[in-house]
Order: structure tokens, then C-alpha cells, then sequence
């Protein structure tokens, strides 16, 4: 049998051959009916008997990997899938460079890498928690398809977590995949691991700048993590990032989709200020300041979810050969980082200050800086379609130690332009840099549910092109 | 280098003669410069090395399986003017931290081992002091019941250890001073710190020894001593002693086989796996089948075994840090010897058997490795057995059946003699060590004596660690295995010494927790083992040059 093929001959779809893997098989089986439990209670809201076209994963090569169809989401076919192995893969960083890739966890390394599986594990399903009520508000059946689809793959993703945990970490990695359920978004008594994941998703802009932000986070510790020294983690995390570029595509598609309508909406109406805010709002849509606020919110947010810029723990799982850097292998250095140094923004004597710092220990600090570059280039395809439509307005990244909870500057307030302000005129500024309680109120009132085919709500452009090159007023979900 | 080998018998002896006369025996020292166990140090006035005690180790052996008629062992020396002057300062400034740490509990352990004769096998151990009896000498009299000392203006008892070589009297001597001889702290403190020791009247009014006596009567007293202790023991004269024939073993690089015993070394790991054979049938377990069978009867043998498998692995294989034991055999038929030693208790052979597989487990106590217990399909843990169980720092058990394994699943079986017979050194068992002396978790268990309690029935009652099946087993061990191994061996030294030994506290405890944890210290120390230390310069003339900072 081909690795490559997915094999159905059990219950969850898989290319392990699960099917002569008791121990897994059976644990997994014992999950499943948790999970599905979970799904039914904390998945999207309303919409479990809905018919939707949802891509299904069928096999793991770059081309032709998904097939569409209608699938009612409990149905889902979710299943484990792993990225082909390499053969003579070599361990490409850290004290283990050079040799083998481990298939089999090192004892020396379990607990460690089980927390890595644990806390990204638990971001998978918290997303889902935090998107559950958006279809009662979606702008059309396309985006409503779309947020499922970001849903049903996140669950899959959080399978991968707990097939590598029940199938490499005995009884403990069974009680972790429990928790993963146990554990929800918001919840008080257990809540999810990171902080970002217990903000509640109000509105669509707020889902579409989450994918676009807070799913690339994700994107960027699933790249450092498909280059590990633990084979199976290394391909399941490079079958996922095939499954979260999608996700960061609906986000930037989003969120360009209603700067679109905001400014083709300005134009007609003769507006040229894009701070007249009072005006725009006056048309039901969303005037580009409050969107450059939101964007604000969810970059901070999820620039907290790289941890502290200098941070053991990075440099012990990069030591330990777990955890890499984003694209460690097209790096040319020693990639063991012994005696090298990297330069980390700080806070020192009362200024923001370039510090070199081992590099071991800075390695947060420099996936952040990747992840910045490649936020900043999402930010310009949205500066063209503001300047295509001839208004005169720029999208910018705030500083990174503006609004930041975490690390260097989690106890100084930064504007976002990068200036350390006194607390009162943090206070008194506020509601410039981040969306206030009438921003959001307005938001809240422009989301309506639009279910018609074709139709989209007045704040949103409709999308370039369908799904799977559908028309424009395919019903991408039958409702029940 | 060729292993430091624990066998020994009489007939080879370098150090020591025994002498027997009726039911008194003589231990006379007298140490042969010239056959230390290690080149570079001669063994002058009656000074040992580990070598020395090795023999000693053999004779108190000996002692109680071959001569159960002996009521009186007198410890002597065989050199003129000089009794002992302890453990060889050469040895010890030259030897690594490893082996000065293995031979000082080594030492320690053979000390308890007169004591525990004297205690529990009816054989009182007494010293006869004539001339220097200094350090590890004096600490060796401390372990007898009762010390005479030549009052005749030179001999001296001394614990010179902290002026002459800036390190303690390690060997139990501070502890058995106060806790056992009740001298008082300040004058133990004088004691301490005079260099010439202390002799006459003022050593007998100090309580540092029991009697002065003057030369010319000095036999005498000794004779009228021994003959007045061995009228107040009841006479044992029926009973008839075995003789211990030499251990064979074969040591290859994969591992060493014994009789009842194969160790299964796997350098990767770290680990030693004890896989211990037991019985399969017990049809004619009797007292005279006991008899015939003298040294190779299946307890004794396998106790004799594991005792040099465990001090073997000590000193010779000090990186194997994971002792894991398993055992093969009829759980039935463990369990059966272990009634027979119940109901035989008043038996000289079989009481002795139980006193030495209750020292040989506080031994694995006291061994510096993790302890691994793992209860199988086909494994025999009961009664006496069921020690290496309760004893280990995490004992797994496997529920259930492996796939193609037709036994029954594994079974543990409780027994009386759990509770009774193999205290560990803080005097409880292990059952109420592992449950801190609480009725309300012990009660349970007592209640499960004689059942075959299955891993979920083990795992409710707190008997094992973690029970996994079949599914699980191999790679959680596994895993569990590599994960030790990737721990520093110091801290998981400390971790287990830390652990095991809850509960009260007694002069063993004291001596292996406290005393030795000090001098282990101390050992490490510029103070004492610098270039300019105080051991290091021992016998060039010059001081010690110390660091003046209190730690």
C-alpha cells in the first residue's frame, strides 16, 4: 500500500495504517465519540444538520489533495494524515543535528514534547469555541462555508495532536487528549492555555483579522515545528500548514473584501475622508479607521502568543532538536547556534533598545520578527486596494511592544507608533489605537445574517471567485 | 581492571584470623601491609582498605550460618601497641569520590551487620582494646556491644578524623557515640577534637568504652567478660551450622549469570535487569530438606546471590544506574516458602536466611541506583519476594494479558511477613514506610494477606506505581527507562535516598542520611581533597590550607 494513500478501512480516515495499529485504533476509537460529543455541543452553533460543501482531505501530495462535496459537519470525515516520509531524513538542527530523524519518541525528550503537542493541541479546537455563535451573523452562505471549512479543519488538526499523543505517549498522552476536550475556550474553571484563545470572536471582521493574525501565529509554529527531529511531528505539522494557508486566505480575503466596500461605498457617495467616520458609518459600512483598530488588537494579541522574546524554554526545545526555526533548513548557519547572537528589542533604562542576546535563548524573538515580515506583507495587498480605489488612507502594523501583556513590554504602554506613553495618556488615547465599546456596537449592528444565495450583506464585497470555481449563487450550505 | 571481587573464605584471608573455641570466637585484625587492594599505599598498623573489610564481611557471615553454636565473637588486634588506626589515609586521599563513597557504606553496612548479629542471632560482638585504636578502629568498637580497654597509660580510643584530616568519623562514629554510647554532645565535641584521643579512667568515665583494665589482668577480663555473656545466652549447642560454599558466577559483557539469578546489562540504558529465578514447585519444603540442602537451598542461594550482585554492581559497574528486577517462577510456590519461614521462625537456619534477606533488601535501600520493579505474567512477587515491590522507587504492573500470552495475568501476593520480618532501617517495613504509618491506607492492604491480587486490585490498594496493559507495557517501560537515564545520576540519588526513607528516624537512618550525606560533602570539599587540603597533604608534614568562609 502506498503511504501516501488513505486508507478508509476503519472509521477515521488515515494514511498510518491505523487499521493494524490495535493500541492506537483503540484509544482513538475511545475518543471519538468524546469528540464528536464536544463538536455537537461547542462546534458552530445552529448548523449541525446543515448540508455543506466542505473540502475532505484524500490524500497527502501537494496536488489534487481534496475533493468537495456536501458533508453535514458531525459526519465530517476527519482522519490522521501525515505529510510523506522523507527517506534518510537527517535531524537538521540543534545537539542532534546530522543524525537520524527519531520515529520513536526519545525517552529523555517525552515530557518536553509533550507539553509542545499539548499547547498546540489545545489551540486547535479553542478556535472553534470562540467562532461557534458567527452563524447567526454570517454576510453570506460563501463566508458561512468558509468559517465551517476554517472549523472542520481545525478539528482535524487538533486529531493530529492527539493521534501523536495517544500513539506516542501511552496513558498520559490518552489523558492529555481528554483534557484537550475538557478544557474550553473562556471557560472559568478551564479555560484554554494561551491567552488569546479565551478573547471571544464578536463579529466577522474580528473572525477574519483572527485568521488573518492569530492563525498565522499558528502557521509560524507549525513551520518551526515541521522541521523536528521527531519524524511523525515533523509531517503531520507539514500536512497541516497545507490545510492553514486556506485559513489565512479567508482571513486576508476577508478583511480586503470589506476594506473593498467600505472605499467603493466612499467613492460613490462622494466621501474623500476616510476619518469622516460619522459619515461612513452612515452608509452600513465599516470606515477604515475601526478596521485599522481591530487589526491593531488582534496583531498585539497574537504577538503574545510567541512568549517572551528571551525565553529557556525555546532555546531548550531547539537544543533538544524539537522545535526549529521558520524555514531552518534554507538558513545558512552552523544551526546549532552555540556561540551566536541576535538582536532583541528591549525596554532598557527607559528606552526601547536593540540588545544582542545569545541566540539560543532569542529564538521567540526571531520567529516573531519572521512573523512580522510575513504580516506586513498581507498589510500592503490591502494598502492596494485601498489606493486602487483612489482613497487616500494606509494600513500600518503597529509597534510590537504596543498593547502587549507578555514579555519585554508587557508593563509599558506603547502607542503604536512606538512612542512609551504615561499611563494616563494611555488612557485618555485608548480608544484611538483599540476598538472601544461603540465601535463594537456599531459592528454588532451591521451584523445580520444573510442566507440567500448570491446575496451578501451591504458592509462586505462579494468574493473575486467561488469555491471550487462555483457561480456566484451557489448554495454553498442547504439549510435545514 | 580486574573487578573488585566480594567472594572470599577463611583459607584465603590476608587480614583476619578466625579462631574458634567451643562457643567463643576470636576476630584477631592483623592487617598484611603488602596485600592492599590497590597499589600505591601500604596497610601499616592494622589501617584497612575495602579489602580488609570484605574479609571481615565474610567472617561475621560465616560466623552466623556455619557456627550458630558461637554466643561471644571477641575483636582483637594481632599487632603489638597498636589495636587500629582506621581506614587508610593513603586509600582515601588517593581513591575517586566514587569508591570513597561505595567503601564508606560498605563499611557502614558490615558494622550494622555486628550489631544486628548481636542483636538478633544471639552472637554478642565485644572489643579488646590493646594499644592505638583510632578513627575507623574506634568506630568499629563502637559497633560491639561492649569495649575493654587496656588501662595502661598508652592505649587510647580517638576519633582524630576532623584535626588530622579535616573529615568526619564517618563510619558511624559521631552517631553511635551520642545515640548509642550517651556520651554528652560537649564532651563528644572534646572528644572530636583531640588528635591524641583520650585513655584510662577518663575514656571509662566519658562512656566512651565499658571497662579499663590493667594490663596484667587484661585476658583475664576479657575471659571472665565473654564467659559471663555466654552464661546468660541460652545454649545452642544442638544446632547445627552449614558451610557457605563459594558463589559461582559468570560475568560476560551482556551480563552476569548466577544459579537463581541472571543480570541483563544494557550499557545504552543504563540499566541492569534482575531477572530472579524462582521455584516451581515446593513439594517437599521441610526442615530436614532444608538441612540436606544447607547453601543451595533456593532462599539462601538467592539471597547470597543478589547480595554479591548488588555489591558486584556497586563497585565495579558504578553507571548502571537503573536496577530493574523481575522474577520468574510459581507465585504459589513463593508464597509457600514464605509460610515455611513464617512457621519456622525458632529454627537457626531459617531465621538467619530471614535476617539476611532483611539486610540484603535494606542494602538495595541503601544502593545508589534507581529501583525498578516490574510485576509480569509469569512473575512469582510474593511474601518475602514482594520486597523488591514495595521497596522500589516505582514498581510497574502489567494488567491483563499480553496478546499472545496464555498465562495468567500477574499476580502480587501479600504476606504476614510483609509486616513482620524485613524492617528497613528506619525499623518500620516497607508496607508502612510506602504508607506513612496510616491504619486508614494499611488496614486494606492487611486485609489482602495470602489473596493473588491482580494490577487493578495493586493499583486501588497503592501496592504499584502504574498498571499498564498490554497495549501500553513495552512502550511506556521503555520510555520510562530513557527518561531516567537522561536525568543527572547526582540528583536522582538524592531524589530516591529522599524518598525512600520516610518515617522515624534511628541511628542506621541517621548514620546513612545524615552522617554520610555530611561527610559525602566534606569529601568533595578544597578543604579536605584540594591540592592544599588537609587529606591530600596528610603525611607531607604541611597543614592543611583552608578556606576560612563558614558554608
Amino acid at each position: 500500500m502506498s503511504i501516501d494513500k488513505i486508507s478508509y478501512d476503519t472509521l477515521i480516515p488515515n494514511n498510518v495504517n491505523l487499521s493494524s495499529d490495535r493500541r492506537v485504533l483503540k484509544a482513538l476509537e475511545q475518543w471519538h465519540p468524546q469528540y464528536i460529543d464536544w463538536w455537537k455541543t461547542m462546534g458552530p452553533d445552529g448548523f449541525q444538520d446543515a448540508e455543506v460543501y466542505l473540502r475532505t482531505a484524500i490524500s497527502v501530495e501537494t496536488k489534487g489533495w481534496a475533493k468537495f462535496g456536501y458533508v453535514k459537519m458531525p459526519d465530517y470525515r476527519w482522519g490522521i494524515l501525515l505529510a510523506p516520509q522523507e527517506e534518510g531524513r537527517k535531524i537538521p538542527f540543534g545537539e542532534h543535528k546530522g543524525e537520524d530523524v527519531w520515529q520513536e519518541v526519545p525517552g529523555e525528550y517525552r515530557a518536553m514534547l509533550r507539553r509542545l503537542l499539548v499547547i498546540q493541541g489545545d489551540t486547535e479546537p479553542a478556535s472553534v469555541e470562540q467562532q461557534r455563535f458567527l452563524g447567526a451573523t454570517a454576510p453570506s452562505l460563501y463566508d458561512l462555508r468558509n468559517v465551517f471549512q476554517v472549523n472542520v479543519e481545525e478539528g482535524r488538526h487538533l486529531w493530529a495532536m492527539v493521534y501523536l499523543l495517544q500513539k506516542y505517549f501511552g496513558r498520559d498522552g490518552r489523558e492529555e487528549a481528554h483534557e484537550l476536550l475538557r478544557r474550553r475556550s473562556g471557560d472559568k474553571d478551564a479555560p484554554r492555555m494561551l491567552g488569546a484563545f479565551n478573547e471571544e470572536t464578536p463579529d466577522w471582521l474580528s473572525f477574519f483579522m483572527f485568521a488573518f493574525f492569530t492563525d498565522r501565529d499558528g502557521k509560524m509554529q507549525l513551520e518551526s515545528l515541521a522541521q523536528s527531529g521527531f519524524d511523525p511531528l515533523a509531517r503531520t505539522c507539514r500536512f497541516m500548514l497545507t490545510e492553514e494557508a486556506h485559513h489565512m486566505f479567508v482571513g486576508e480575503s476577508g478583511v480586503g473584501r470589506i476594506i473593498q466596500r467600505t472605499c467603493e461605498t466612499m467613492q460613490q457617495a462622494g466621501i474623500d475622508d476616510p476619518f469622516d467616520t460619522e459619515k461612513i458609518r452612515q452608509l452600513s459600512v465599516i470606515d477604515l479607521p475601526t478596521i485599522q483598530k481591530k487589526a491593531n488588537l488582534h496583531y498585539s494579541l497574537s504577538l503574545d502568543l510567541f512568549g517572551s522574546e528571551v525565553s529557556t524554554n525555546a532555546a531548550n526545545f531547539y537544543n533538544a532538536s524539537l522545535k526549529g526555526r521558520f524555514k531552518e533548513t534554507k538558513l545558512t548557519d552552523d544551526h546549532r547556534l552555540d556561540n551566536t547572537t541576535y538582536p532583541v528589542l528591549k525596554l532598557v533604562n527607559g528606552a526601547l533598545t536593540m540588545v544582542d542576546e545569545p541566540a539560543l535563548t532569542a529564538l521567540n524573538m526571531r520567529l516573531r520578527d519572521d512573523y512580522v515580515d510575513d504580516c506586513a506583507r498581507g498589510i500592503r495587498r490591502w494598502n492596494k486596494i485601498v489606493a486602487n480605489n483612489g482613497v487616500e488612507f494606509e494600513f500600518k502594523l503597529p509597534h510590537t511592544g504596543f498593547n502587549r501583556q507578555i514579555g519585554q513590554f508587557a508593563n509599558v504602554d506603547i502607542s503604536p507608533q512606538g512612542e512609551i506613553l504615561k499611563p494616563n495618556d494611555w488612557q485618555i488615547a485608548r480608544n484611538n489605537f483599540l476598538p472601544s465599546t461603540d465601535d463594537g456596537e456599531f459592528i454588532a449592528l451591521l451584523m445580520r445574517q444573510e442566507t440567500r444565495r448570491g446575496k451578501f450583506a451591504e458592509w462586505i464585497a462579494p468574493p473575486k471567485s467561488g469555491v471550487d470555481n462555483q457561480a456566484g449563487d451557489f448554495e454553498y450550505v442547504r439549510l435545514s | 581492571m580486574k573487578p573488585i571481587d566480594f567472594r572470599t573464605n577463611p583459607e584465603s584471608y590476608h587480614h583476619w584470623r578466625l579462631e574458634i573455641d567451643a562457643d567463643v570466637a576470636r576476630l584477631i585484625m592483623d592487617v598484611s601491609e603488602n596485600d592492599g587492594l590497590f597499589s600505591g599505599y601500604e596497610l601499616k598498623l592494622n589501617s584497612y582498605d575495602l579489602g580488609v573489610d570484605i574479609e571481615l564481611y565474610d567472617a561475621i557471615q560465616r560466623l552466623r550460618f556455619e557456627h550458630p553454636e558461637i554466643k561471644v565473637v571477641i575483636l582483637e588486634s594481632g599487632k603489638d601497641q597498636v589495636f587500629c588506626a582506621g581506614a587508610n589515609i593513603r586509600m582515601l586521599a588517593s581513591a575517586n569520590h566514587v569508591h570513597k563513597v561505595n567503601f564508606c557504606k560498605f563499611t557502614n553496612e558490615t558494622r550494622n551487620a555486628m550489631e544486628d548479629a548481636t542483636e538478633h542471632s544471639g552472637q554478642v560482638y565485644i572489643t579488646a582494646i590493646k594499644g592505638t585504636c583510632a578513627g575507623g578502629g574506634y568506630e568499629l568498637a563502637l559497633a560491639t556491644g561492649y569495649i575493654i580497654l587496656a588501662d595502661d597509660g598508652s592505649s587510647s580510643v580517638a576519633l582524630p578524623e576532623v584535626p588530622l584530616l579535616a573529615v568526619l568519623p564517618g563510619t558511624g562514629g559521631l552517631t553511635r557515640i551520642t545515640d548509642k554510647r550517651k556520651v554528652r554532645r560537649d564532651l563528644a565535641d572534646v572528644f572530636c577534637t583531640t588528635e591524641e584521643g583520650i585513655k584510662g579512667q577518663r575514656a571509662k568515665d566519658w562512656r566512651l568504652v565499658d571497662e579499663i583494665v590493667p594490663l596484667s589482668q587484661f585476658d583475664d577480663c576479657v575471659s571472665a567478660k565473654t564467659r559471663q555473656l555466654c552464661d546468660n545466652r541460652s545454649d545452642s549447642s544442638d544446632q547445627q551450622g552449614i558451610t557457605l560454599n563459594p558463589i559461582g558466577r559468570e560475568i560476560s559483557d551482556s551480563g552476569i549469570t548466577y544459579s537463581t539469578l541472571h543480570i541483563a546489562v544494557d550499557r545504552n540504558n543504563k540499566v541492569a535487569t534482575f531477572i530472579i529465578d524462582g521455584p516451581t514447585d515446593y513439594a517437599d519444603l521441610s526442615l530436614e530438606s532444608l538441612n540436606q540442602s544447607g547453601d543451595q537451598f533456593w532462599l539462601l542461594c538467592l539471597t547470597r546471590e543478589l547480595d554479591d550482585a548488588i555489591l558486584h554492581l556497586r563497585l565495579n559497574e558504578p553507571e548502571l544506574g537503573t536496577l530493574v528486577f523481575k522474577s520468574m517462577g510459581s507465585i504459589a510456590a513463593v508464597a509457600h516458602y514464605d509460610a515455611f519461614i513464617q512457621n519456622n521462625l525458632d529454627n537457626h537456619l531459617v531465621r538467619e536466611m530471614v535476617l539476611y534477606w532483611k539486610r540484603t533488601m535494606k542494602r538495595l535501600d541503601l544502593t545508589s541506583r534507581s529501583l525498578i520493579t516490574l510485576i509480569e505474567q509469569g512473575s512469582c512477587f510474593a511474601g518475602f519476594l514482594a520486597e523488591l515491590v514495595f521497596g522500589a522507587d516505582r514498581a510497574y504492573m502489567l494488567e491483563g494479558q499480553h496478546e499472545d500470552d496464555e498465562r495468567e495475568p500477574a499476580a502480587l501476593k501479600i504476606s504476614q511477613s510483609n509486616f513482620d520480618l524485613f524492617p528497613m532501617s528506619n525499623g518500620i517495613s516497607r508496607l508502612e514506610t510506602r504508607f506513612h504509618s496510616d491504619t486508614e491506607r494499611l488496614k486494606p492492604v492487611q486485609k489482602t494477606i495470602g489473596l493473588a491480587l491482580e494490577a487493578e486490585q495493586c493499583e486501588t490498594l497503592g501496592l504499584v506505581t502504574f498498571i499498564y496493559d498490554d497495549m501500553d507495557w513495552d512502550e511506556e517501560i521503555r520510555i520510562f527507562l530513557e527518561e531516567r537515564a537522561s536525568f543527572s545520576p547526582d540528583s536522582m540519588v538524592g531524589l530516591e535516598a529522599n524518598l525512600r526513607f520516610s518515617g522515624p528516624e534511628t541511628m542506621e537512618t541517621k548514620i546513612f542520611g545524615r552522617l554520610t550525606a555530611w561527610q559525602n560533602w566534606i569529601f568533595q570539599r578544597p578543604n579536605a581533597v584540594g591540592e592544599d587540603g588537609a587529606l591530600k597533604r596528610y603525611g607531607t608534614g604541611k597543614k592543611g590550607v583552608f578556606d576560612p568562609q563558614r558554608v
